[in-house]
């Protein structure tokens, strides 16, 4: 294992009502979130191919723990997020490091494809920092009923020499879509945007 | 009898490998499941609420079964329990109050009869509050590795008619407990305390 984790918190919403109307089936989204040991924390370093592997390592074990906690095979995931926290020592391209440049293929080796980019957040930020990871359509990045995101945090998390990263899927779009646009129906699938 | 509405369910397990300490063996889990429900008391005084928690009975019976499923599914591996409430602005702490009953027996019924009361905190809040969960032994209260919290919350609940619910239950102590006191080992297991 590369990663040195400390900790690993997967999350599960499902809505059943929103604006006052029953959500038929409910909306349900996983996040799953390691906190590692940050080994560049205080320093500044050129190479940061360690965070990079950390990045593909947790791309796929992430994603894993996240599917299943949904309880859906992979292909039946509709919309994708990452995101991921500094602590204090830390900076933003740590975090850019290990989302970046290797992190999408085992997540999307996960779901067994997904054409579209995977939306990504970053930011630094002390222990119960509030992260929200943009959620996306997976096959294609303009399916306007599936733009979202989803809220996360760990009361002790991230520390100063530590990371946060977060990934998240879903079964489905908001609840209750109807602001028009490219519909999941429509999708062709092949740019990764319509 | 009032209708008992859920708008949301939100499950979240933790693993913790270390906390700066050895790696745990076996990772203890903490998981909590929390139920976003209207208040039906919200907005005005009612005497009488005590038929409530009749009514919440089978929710606090399905959030025990889903929260134990999310941790593997076997009564025999949960050693800590806890629960607690966030009441919205418009109704007060006493509903709160209405969540001992059904979600305390819920999980001893579920666990098959564990012996100590059930730790509990409440607080009217917010949307996004958080809440500290207090956790203690199953069997005995006074098991000081397994005195433990989990801090809870919703990003978008409870709105000021609406009560969130919460069960917790754990797979073992504190990952580096260590500060002595009575052992789970040598529990007698009589009086709940113990």
């Amino acid at each position: 294992m590369k990663a040195r984790i400390r900790r690993i918190t997967t999350v599960v919403e499902e809505t059943r009502i929103e604006g006052g109307r029953p959500v038929l089936p409910p909306t349900r989204r996983a996040a799953a979130i390691a906190v590692i040991a940050n080994p560049f924390a205080g320093t500044y370093v050129e190479d940061l191919s360690e965070l990079i592997a950390v990045g593909e390592e947790l791309g796929g074990l992430l994603t894993e723990k996240a599917v299943a906690a949904l309880g859906i095979p992979g292909d039946r995931v509709e919309s994708f997020g990452k995101a991921a926290a500094v602590g204090g020592e830390g900076e933003l391209e740590h975090a850019a490091a290990i989302l970046h440049p290797k992190l999408g293929a085992p997540f999307r080796a996960v779901l067994g494809g997904g054409a579209a980019l995977i939306p990504s957040s970053k930011k630094r930020g002390g222990p119960g920092v509030a992260l929200d990871i943009p959620l996306g359509h997976k096959d294609a990045a303009k399916v306007r009923s599936h733009f979202d995101g989803m809220e996360v945090r760990l009361p002790d998390a991230p520390r100063a020499d530590e990371i946060m990263v977060a990934i998240a899927v879903t079964d489905s779009g908001r609840p209750h879509p109807r602001v028009g646009g490219l519909t999941k129906e429509d999708v062709v699938g092949e740019d990764g945007l319509s | 009898m009032a209708d008992v509405v859920v708008r949301k369910i939100v499950t979240q397990i933790d693993e913790t490998f270390h906390e700066g300490g050895p790696a745990a063996s076996r990772p203890p889990k903490r998981g909590v499941i929390l139920a976003v429900i209207a208040n039906p008391f919200a907005g005005g005084y009612a005497d009488d609420i005590a038929g409530f928690m009749d009514d919440l009975k089978p929710l606090g019976l399905d959030m025990a079964g889903r929260l134990l499923e999310a941790l593997g599914g076997d009564p025999a591996l949960i050693e800590g329990y806890g629960k607690g409430a966030i009441v919205g602005e418009a109704g007060e702490i006493e509903h709160a109050a209405l969540w001992h009953v059904p979600g305390g027996y819920a999980m001893r019924e579920l666990l098959g009869g564990t012996k100590a009361i059930v730790p509990s905190a409440k607080k009217v809040g917010g949307l996004g509050a958080r809440l500290d969960v207090p956790v203690t032994h199953v069997n005995a209260s006074y098991v000081r590795s397994h005195f433990d919290a989990i801090e809870v919350g919703v990003a978008d609940a409870p709105r000021a008619s609406e009560i969130v619910l919460a069960l917790a239950m754990t797979t073992g102590p504190r990952v580096h407990a260590r500060v002595g006191g009575l052992a789970a080992a040598d529990i007698k297991g009589e009086d709940g305390l113990r």
